[in-house]
Formats: C-alpha cells, structure tokens, sequence
C-alpha cells in the first residue's frame, strides 16, 4: 500500500466512533425497560370522582379498563392527550371499555378547570395522597395504562397517548375471548 | 404579542414571529457560507461583503429572536410550548429570564447567540487583517451558525405553538432555580462556542495550505478565551452540584460533567502543544488535529447532553436532535480529517527532539497524558453502549474506574507542570536542572514528610499535596530569579514585578493560571481526605456532633412560596462552646415533582464548610432527621476559579514585548 493511500485512514478512524453513536442514537435510550407491572394484576382502588360517584376497580372486572394519570400543571403533555381521550371516550364507551382518568398532585380547583375546558364526560377522581399512583408505579404524568377484561395490565404508555396507540391497544384487547 | 386570529382564521403571535425570525436567519447563514465559499475559491469580492454583511444580520437576528422569548418569558405567554413548560405564574421574575436556557430549545438559542457574537467579533477584527484566512473563516463559522439555526428550525424549535394555551405553565426544574444556573450555562458555551474560532482559522489553513504558525499566532488569545470559560463553566458546575444537590460533592463523573471535561483536556492539551509549534515548528499535524478534535468533543457534548443516548442523573432533556448531531459531527470530523489527509505532506514538522530532557519532551509528555484523560472519559462514558452493542446489556462504570485511571495520569500533569515552564528547550543540562528544580523538589519532600508526620496517610493526598507545594516552589523560584535580575536594572520590589508580570504577561499569566489550577488541586485533595459526615435523627432540643461542631435541632415551619411547599429546619450550629450560626435546610414540594427537593444550607469558611441536608421529618415538629456534613477545603475550588480568571485576564493583554 502507497503512502497516498495510507493517509485516508486519518479519515477513515473516525468511522467506527461515529458508527458506535449511530448505534446508540438509533436504538431507545431508555433500554426498553418494561415496567414489572405489564401482565400482573391491576391494583384494585376505591375513588370518587369528581361529579361525586364511586369508581372502583374491582366493579370494571370484565370490561376494557384505561386507567389515565393526569394533572392540570402538566404542560404540554396532558393538554395534548386530553382531546383524544375525550374522543376515545364517546367512540368506545358503548363497546365495553371504560377510561378512568386520576388526577394526581393537584388542587381541586385546578384540576375542575382544565375538566370544563376539555368538556370531560368519562369518569375523573383525585389521588387524595396519591396511593394509586404508587400502586401503580406512576413516575411522572401523563402514564396510562390498558388493562385486559381479566383484569391485568397489558401495556403502559408513559407520556401524552395518540389516537392510534389508544384505538391500537383497546382493540387488540377487544378483540381478546373474555 | 397579543394573538390575532386574522381573517383567514390563521394566528400570528409570538411563536409565528420567534419561527420567522429563524427561519429567515437560517436561510441568510446558508447563503452567507455559500458566497464565503465562493469568494474564497476566487470568486468576486463583492460576495465576500455580502457574507459579511449576512453573518452581521444573522447576529442581528437571533437577538431579535432571543428576545421575542424573553419578552414571552416574561409575560407568561404561554401560547409559547417552551413557556408554558419552563415557567408558571409562581416562578420569579429573574428565574424566568434564566429559564430561557433552563431546556433543550431555549439552550440551543443562547449557543446560536453567542457564536453569532463571535463571528461578529470575527468579521470585525480580521476582514482587514487576515484577507486570505478570512473568507474561509467566515464560511467555516456561518456554516457551524446555520447548522444551529437549522436545529432551531427544525427539530427543537423553542416557538413552538401550544394549543390550546393552557392557564398556566409547568413550571423550571425547581433545580435549576438557582444562581449558579444563570451563570453556568453562559460561562459553559461561550468556552464550547469558542473553540469554533481556532477551529474556523485551521480549517482555513489546511484549505489554503498554509500550514505554518500563523493560524496559531492569530488565535492564541481566542484559545485562551474558550478554555478560560470552558474552565469557569466546569468550575460554577461543581459549585452548582454542591450546593444545589445536596450530596455534599462538587464533581460526579456524570456524562454531563464528562461532556464538557473532555473538550477541556484536549484544549488543554492543544494550548500547551502550539508553543512547541511557535517556539520549534514541530508537531503541526498534531495540533490540527488536537483543535479539530476539540471542536468535536464540544458538538459531541451537546449531542451527549441533548440526545439522550446516554441517562444521567442530570439529563435535563431528551430530543429527537440526536440525528442532526452525529450527521453534523460526521460532516465536520470526516471533512476536515480528509483536508488534513490531503494536506499531509505539507505537515511534516521541520525540527527534532534533541533530548528526552527537555522542555519539549515535557510538552509532549503533557500532551500525551491529556489526551489519554479524555480518551479514558470517552470510553467510560460512551461505555454503556458499548457493552450494549457487544453483549446487549447496558453496564455503566463510575466514579471508581474514573478515578483509577485519571488520578495517576492528573499527578503526572501537576509534576510536569511544575517541570514544563522551567527546564530548558531542546536539552537540559545537569546543571540547569540542578539550579531549577533541587530547592523545589526539596521543598515538596519536606512537605510531604511534615503531611506524614501530621498523620495524612492516604499516598494520593500526600503525593498532591507534596507536588503542589513543588510546583509552587519552582514557580516562586522563577519568579524571584527575574524579579531581582529586573531590580539590578534599578527598579524597586514593586516596579520590578509589577513591570514583569505585565511585559511577560504570556509567560506569568500562564504562571498565575497554573496556580489556580495548584488551588483547585489542594481543595480536591484536601475534601477527600479531610471531609466528615455524619446522619442523625434528632428530637426537639437534641444536638449531634462532628469534628468539633455541635448542631442542634430548634425546630420545623412551614411555608407556601410563590411556586411551591417549603418546610423549613433550624438548627443551631455551635463550634464548642462558641455559638457559630443557625442553618436553615429545608425540603420544598414543587406540585410538579414526584419528590421533593433538597435545600441545603451551609456556613462557608476558609478550611471548612458545615453543609445541613434535611431528610425525613415528623409533620409534628417533634423530630427531624438531618445529615451533617463537615466538607474541608472545599472553598479552594471556587478560590482557584478565581485566581484562574486572574492568570486568563493576564494572559490576554496585549504582548507588550518588544521583538528583539
């Protein structure tokens, strides 16, 4: 090999650092670290919502449950998602799922605004001491979860849930033998 | 900016204007890199003006564009989606001047604003000067500016429209509420900004072939410059981490950190090597290909700390940028390494080492070692993926690798910093050596018996410590050897060093920096082997005790601040007998935070700091329990950071040096 060539390598020892970044940037950073709770049991809770009805867990046995943590503070990701909840709401309450949305770490008055303002009509209650979203390993807001007919947790979506992961999931699940 | 629907429904407010003023930016960057090319290859010299006059108008710009952010900072426009998650009503008025570079989006403006502002200082100070370096400079320069501009542009845009807008915002990372975060940030990128200069005039040199000293010449006050900021931001880092996070530390091996030492190194490393450069003509390829690296060790850090690929603990932000890094970084590493390559043969060096003693060899040694310090930090900090991509699992290493290989190779760099400035270039005699160097060596060896004898046991404190105390003395001994050959020309004491430190500022501003460096070693070697810590839970009225304190819990209040819950301990601090001070830790709940935040209180002192971190508490009052900290030495840190801006400062002034 000629000297004129062997000086490309100056160039060419780059290569691997980038490629090994390239790696890195294109696999998830977060590892794929699935939660310990998908395929366990969905930890039962006893709430009254908002409009002052009791929701429990344990009562929706059967149907398609999403459970939904949200806070009025949580911008942009909870105003994000909160129209399409609605609207999963109204599209599939007829069909066996019911969406539960808990408020975590808010203030009543707050929380009721940011309702009125997404017109809400699916069931709301606040985490008073946040108990739930302990049992259910919440680490930040928005984080919701699907959870089978079964009465298990199927899939978690952590951050502001699309029309499309939303109808994807509750599908898959209805589609399910109960 | 109130916003308008107009009569097609379309709004225009703030994030339509911020977004227009950037894209408009972007576009006179590209343009203005493109005639700096043109006219550099030969083209007319009309665009040459006109690529000047677009790196003045892209400035213009992005302050324009800084400041339709502030103003929305500042009257909570939360229409803003950056607003609306970096502030709420609660947050006060200056915290949301600083929350402007509190994320991601807002953080890529501030580095936007301040490469413009060297550009500007660039085509102002060089368009005359430098007429062949200078347009290939420009181009360099606008090219690294619209890159940025395209990130604003594209995938991080800080004016983002949030709709609807919601009543309030999220509010900063109660963290970053802090002073140290208004000056961290600024001090960190105008030293990775900066680098863009001396690596614009090599990149300017290999394109021309004119691989000679000149390149260096010009932008030895522009190395000195970033490093100095480099340096400061490491330094406002660590007095961030200290008394922000309340572990009680200063320095984490956390990539982020690792992410703005590494550049640090091999900057330091290229500012020692262009000496030889000047002084020898030797090593050109090397320092080349230092400043290239340099500069992209400072896009590295930013794609490190922006996209995510590596967790932190303190990763502030998480972006889908990562992509336009690596192929920015890739452009620029694999561009002007082939330029390098291209140019090979006019690099060679045209002297030879004579001696393995001598002043050169010591450089190289320096240079050697540096380079291997940032090699290390590389690989341990892109490790995890290493092993991710080897073996599919993700294994970090920490501080303990770190320190393993990096303390032995920094006591090597404090030996030869005390060796480097004095011995001799090409070969050192016996006798010069003698002259030089027996006193200090003597001198460090005492000390290290006197360190011994006062029961320091730990080798690596002991050889610190021993090392500064022989690097102080070869400096001192320098500097008293001048400073009476000056009085025998007639000037008094004080005329005499007064009149050395400024008509050799170079060489003593570089002195004075070394001893900054000499502080901050014996603060880091002082708190690890002299810090105490100890844990208590205390009833009302109960004291704990360490190394000679006596603190003593008072009680618990509690108190609603404008954006958060803040339960406040006292504590009496006593030093024996003697009343010392009352400490007043405390844990705030942010609504917006899973877990509350730290708060600590601290008395500072010369040697020592008492350092209080509140941990669990009775809602009663009745108990508290409170880790109390004993941190010696720690001050030096911040000390040497001062004396470090002194040796800068120094260092810059004009050359006052006649030529012989």
């Amino acid at each position: 090999v000629s000297r004129g060539s062997l000086k490309w390598l100056i160039p060419a020892a780059v290569l691997p650092v980038l490629a090994l970044l390239a790696y890195g940037f294109w696999t998830d950073p977060r590892g794929e670290v699935r939660s310990p709770q998908i395929g366990r049991p969905a930890a039962n809770f006893t709430l009254t919502t908002f409009a002052g009805t009791p929701v429990s867990m344990e009562t929706l046995r059967g149907r398609v449950v999403v459970v939904n943590f949200w806070a009025s503070w949580c911008v942009p990701a909870c105003y994000e998602e909160a129209p399409v909840l609605e609207q999963a709401w109204r599209d599939y309450k007829d069909r066996g799922v019911t969406l539960v949305g808990i408020n975590i770490q808010d203030k009543d008055e707050a929380a009721r605004k940011f309702m009125d303002q997404f017109k809400f009509t699916f069931p709301n209650a606040m985490d008073t001491g946040g108990k739930v979203a302990v049992d259910y390993g919440v680490y930040g807001v928005p984080e919701t979860f699907f959870i089978d007919r079964k009465g298990r947790i199927r899939e978690r979506k952590v951050g502001a849930v699309t029309d499309e992961t939303f109808r994807g999931h509750v599908e898959r699940l209805l589609a399910e033998p109960s | 900016v109130e916003s308008l629907p107009d009569e097609r429904g379309m709004t225009i407010g703030a994030p339509e204007i911020g977004y227009a003023i950037t894209v408009v930016a972007l576009a006179l960057a590209a343009w203005g890199a493109v005639a700096a090319v043109t006219s550099a290859r030969g083209g007319a010299a009309t665009l040459l003006a006109t690529a000047e006059r677009a790196a003045v108008g892209v400035w213009a710009l992005i302050t324009a564009a800084m400041l339709v952010l502030v103003h929305a900072f500042l009257t909570f426009d939360f229409s803003i989606r950056y607003v609306a998650a970096n502030t709420n009503r609660g947050t006060p008025f200056y915290y949301r001047i600083t929350a402007l570079w509190g994320a991601l989006e807002g953080s890529i403006i501030l580095w936007a604003w301040m490469l413009g502002l060297y550009t500007f200082i660039v085509v102002w100070r060089y368009r005359r000067r430098q007429p062949e370096l200078y347009p290939w400079v420009l181009a360099v320069m606008l090219t690294t500016l619209a890159f940025f501009l395209l990130v604003m542009a594209v995938p991080a845009p800080p004016f983002e429209r949030l709709s609807p807008v919601p009543p309030d915002g999220r509010g900063l990372n109660p963290l970053l509420e802090d002073s140290g975060m208004i000056t961290h940030p600024v001090a960190l990128y105008l030293g990775f900004t900066g680098f863009t200069v001396p690596f614009a005039f090599a990149v300017a040199a290999l394109a021309l072939g004119r691989t000679g000293e000149e390149w260096i010449t010009i932008t030895r006050r522009w190395t000195i410059i970033a490093w100095y900021f480099l340096s400061l931001g490491l330094l406002i880092g660590g007095w961030w981490s200290y008394h922000v996070l309340g572990w009680g530390g200063y320095w984490a091996w956390d990539p982020v950190e690792n992410a703005a030492f590494m550049p640090w190194l091999t900057g330091t490393a290229f500012l020692h090597s262009v000496m030889i450069q000047e002084r020898r003509r030797m090593l050109k390829l090397w320092n080349l290909t230092l400043i290239i690296l340099t500069f992209g060790l400072t896009l590295f850090g930013t794609f490190l700390t922006r996209s995510g690929i590596i967790g932190s603990v303190h990763a502030f932000t998480q972006g889908s940028i990562g992509v336009f890094f690596l192929s920015f970084l890739a452009v620029v590493l694999l561009g002007s390494f082939s330029l390098l390559a291209w140019r090979v043969e006019r690099l060679r060096g045209q002297g030879d080492l004579d001696s393995i003693v001598s002043r050169e060899s010591v450089f190289l040694l320096n240079n050697v070692f540096l380079v291997a310090a940032s090699f290390t930090v590389f690989f341990g900090t892109i490790f995890p993926l290493l092993t991710e991509a080897a073996r599919g699992t993700k294994v970090s290493v920490g501080a303990p690798f770190f320190n393993l290989v990096n303390i032995p190779l920094f006591l090597s760099l404090l030996f030869l910093m005390g060796v480097g400035p004095l011995i001799a270039w090409r070969r050192a005699s016996l006798e010069s050596l003698k002259r030089n160097f027996l006193k200090p060596v003597l001198a460090g060896l005492v000390a290290a018996a006197v360190l011994y004898a006062a029961g320091i046991a730990n080798v690596l404190v002991l050889t610190c410590m021993a090392l500064v105390v022989f690097v102080t003395g070869t400096m001192v001994l320098d500097f008293w050897r001048a400073a009476r050959a000056r009085r025998r020309t007639g000037d008094g004491w004080m005329a005499a060093t007064g009149g050395l430190l400024l008509r050799q500022n170079r060489r003593y501003g570089g002195f004075v920096v070394h001893l900054g460096v000499l502080v901050v070693a014996l603060g880091v070697a002082g708190s690890q082997a002299w810090s105490h810590q100890t844990e208590a839970t205390l009833g009302k009225g109960e004291s704990v005790e360490l190394a000679g304190y006596r603190v003593r819990f008072d009680g618990l209040a509690a108190t609603e601040e404008s954006n958060h819950f803040k339960v406040t301990g006292t504590f009496s601090v006593a030093h024996g007998a003697r009343p010392v001070d009352v400490l007043q830790p405390a844990k705030k709940f942010y609504p917006q935070e899973q877990s509350p935040i730290a708060y600590v209180d601290y008395r500072l002192g010369f040697i020592e700091d008492v350092y209080l971190v509140l941990g669990d508490f009775a809602r009663d009052g009745s108990q508290a329990t409170i880790k109390v900290q004993v941190n010696r030495m720690v001050s030096w840190l911040w000390l040497g950071g001062v004396v470090l801006t002194l040796g800068a400062v120094l260092a810059v002034l004009p050359d006052r040096r006649r030529p012989a």
